[in-house]
């Protein structure tokens, strides 16, 4: 039999040579750094929710049925009546609240260990547009149900480009091809929720492990093990910090894959609402262009962002601010590589200036995302007594968390263009070597 | 294959113009695409007037119907809210409805009530923000986003507050009052929307 399998490979190996290379390259013989910790398992975890979400995904649209008359009734039916139905559903909208913690703890370790800094930064654009795709894939994915909240969330999240001064009005029917979200706005966010973004999304995919493969992975002393010291185990010219990432990281990603299905298991089994938090109740609700729901706030990965928006008021007659503040949040995350200009990339040999900083920048998101769950709204009054002005202190709360959250990038331009930072010595190798 | 002179001007011409026609050719092409995410012939047909009995509406109740599938409030106002409404203007954007909120009513409705009746207040019940319904809070009474509440629309989405003819508060998201549709009365008891009275433009 092993016989056989070699004859095979030989077979194939004759007529298209360069397979061999490319699978060395990016697997035995990519030497990642050996002091991967923790932070390290995010990026494969996302690799397996993308794998999740199209897997569950190309099984739910046997079944869904994209029109405004049968996509409410048709999501029903995968619950209730289809085999498994229930399961292959939950898979799917439990990976998507998944995919954003994986995601947000992923970008959250590029930031703090200075993954994105050279030469890395065009892993970390990639990377960013990836967040961007999938922002644009969970929302469209979440208008098809057709519940209620799949409606208001369509049409408010569409209404956001009609602050656009002059070609808003036109902008927010072309989007939705009628004069509110219709059968041809589900139709459109159908098609690009299950062919035209997965294409796009698996693409800008294979550019980030590219790139990453091109320049080395980082790590949590933010040593370039590329061009430290030559020479490990297997290979002379091969940097001394670095291993195989297969078999070493591939049976690690394993562990925490085990880990990471376990919480989903249990997420999928025993609480797939999440008390609202990852399927919202008003979307069992039909959608009902005449009624919005009383509470009306997105899914929570989009909270933080969502809150800048309600956080700036109009001025000069448009809404426009709200919204050039919202994109602009995420703009200045593309930016960090030139904005972050400070020479050591890990938070361990970096300046107290930045670790509080970036202490502060995650409690003011985390802040502004309880703010867009209406949390403030409704522990306020139980905090400070039932008399208060509830939208005066949210504002007040919710503008001075948004400024943070923009202040950390002025701070830390002014922190590292000026030379303010003191950082710590950064040793030659990683600290974990032998 | 004996010519060794390349000639670099004519080639360079070449290429250009390759790319040029070749781009003119994808942007054309790309035409249809995006034109077909216009709202088709079909959308756009269904819009006609609808025409609603004013009958069944008591003083303080709003009743909402469709029309171009938009909600439109109709709201038969007390004199006390209609008395509430000059005393709002200072806490307004736009209180007389001729700055930022100049098109957001027809010229007939283009007063302190913003209605050709004082008491019937008929308009689109859309947020100028990001298109939300607001709610009907006609009461006079505190609330919890406003202490000092004089009866009006609170926006669940944004938290954005108009008082009882649509006129959009100070410092809330929405940066214009509500649009007020074309609408007629045909008789006492009956009004149309979509269609603005006989002679006015």
């Amino acid at each position: 039999m092993a016989k056989v399998f070699a004859s095979i490979g030989e077979w194939v190996n004759e007529r298209a040579p360069g397979l061999m290379p490319v699978y060395r390259k990016h697997m035995t013989e990519y030497y990642a750094p050996k002091n991967f910790n923790l932070w390290y398992y995010f990026g494969s975890l996302a690799l397996l929710v993308l794998v999740n979400q199209i897997v569950t995904g190309i099984f739910l649209t046997m079944n869904y049925n994209p029109s405004a008359a049968g996509a409410f009734d048709s999501v029903q039916y995968i619950m209730r009546d289809v085999e498994w139905g229930w399961l292959i559903r939950y898979m799917h909208t439990t990976g998507a609240s998944l995919f954003f913690v994986v995601v947000f703890l992923h970008m959250f370790r590029g930031i703090m260990y200075g993954s994105f800094k050279k030469p890395r930064e065009l892993v970390w654009l990639l990377g960013m547009l990836i967040f961007l795709v999938l922002m644009a894939e969970a929302f469209m994915g979440y208008v098809l149900p057709w519940g209620n909240m799949s409606f208001w969330g369509a049409k408010v999240i569409v209404s956001l480009f009609g602050t656009i001064p002059v070609i808003g009005g036109h902008l927010v029917e072309w989007i939705m091809g009628d004069f509110l979200p219709a059968d041809a706005t589900l139709n459109r966010f159908f098609a690009l929720h299950v062919i035209a973004l997965p294409i796009v999304l698996l693409l800008l995919v294979v550019l980030h492990l590219a790139a990453l493969h091109e320049v080395g992975s980082n790590n949590p002393d933010g040593v370039d093990v590329k061009h430290g010291p030559k020479g490990n185990r297997w290979s002379p010219s091969a940097p001394v910090d670095g291993i195989p990432f297969h078999p070493y990281y591939t049976v690690k990603d394993l562990v925490g894959v085990g880990v990471f299905l376990l919480v989903a298991a249990f997420i999928i089994f025993f609480a797939p609402t999440f008390g609202g938090w990852f399927l919202e109740h008003d979307n069992s609700i039909p959608a009902n262009n005449l009624l919005t729901p009383a509470q009306i706030k997105p899914v929570w990965y989009f909270t933080a962002f969502y809150a800048i928006v309600r956080m700036i008021p109009s001025a000069f007659g448009t809404a426009v601010w709200g919204v050039l503040g919202m994109f602009g949040s995420i703009a200045l995350l593309f930016a960090l590589p030139w904005i972050d200009a400070g020479p050591v990339k890990s938070i361990r040999y970096r300046g107290t200036g930045y670790k509080v900083a970036l202490t502060v920048f995650v409690i003011a998101f985390l802040c502004l995302m309880t703010i867009g769950m209406d949390l403030t709204a409704e522990y306020f009054p139980k905090i400070f007594g039932a008399g208060i002005d509830i939208t005066l202190w949210e504002n007040v709360f919710g503008r001075f968390m948004t400024l943070t959250y923009f202040g950390f990038f002025v701070f830390l331009w002014l922190y590292t263009h000026l030379g303010w930072e003191k950082t710590k010595p950064v040793p030659e190798r990683v600290t974990m070597h032998d | 294959m004996a010519n060794e002179v390349v000639d670099h001007g004519r080639r360079r011409f070449l290429t250009a113009a390759t790319s040029v026609v070749g781009g003119v050719g994808i942007v054309a092409a790309a035409v249809p695409f995006i034109k077909s995410w216009e709202p088709s012939a079909r959308a756009k047909a269904a819009g006609a007037p609808v025409t609603q009995s004013l009958k069944k509406i008591e003083p303080g109740q709003q009743l909402i119907v469709a029309w171009r599938s938009l909600p439109v409030f109709i709201v038969n106002r007390t004199p006390e809210q209609l008395a509430t409404l000059p005393k709002q203007d200072p806490r307004l954007v736009d209180p007389k409805s001729d700055g930022t909120s100049a098109e957001q009513q027809p010229k007939y409705a283009q007063n302190e009530t913003r209605s050709i009746k004082p008491e019937w207040l008929v308009m689109i019940g859309i947020c100028t923000h990001l298109g939300c319904v607001p709610d009907f809070v006609p009461a006079i009474k505190p609330e919890p986003f406003d202490p000092n509440w004089q009866g009006g629309y609170y926006c669940p989405c944004h938290h954005s507050r108009y008082d009882m003819a649509g006129r959009v508060y100070q410092g809330v998201p929405a940066p214009k009052n509500m649009e007020i549709p074309p609408y007629h009365f045909i008789d006492d008891t009956t009004v149309q929307i979509g269609v603005g009275p006989e002679g006015a433009a």
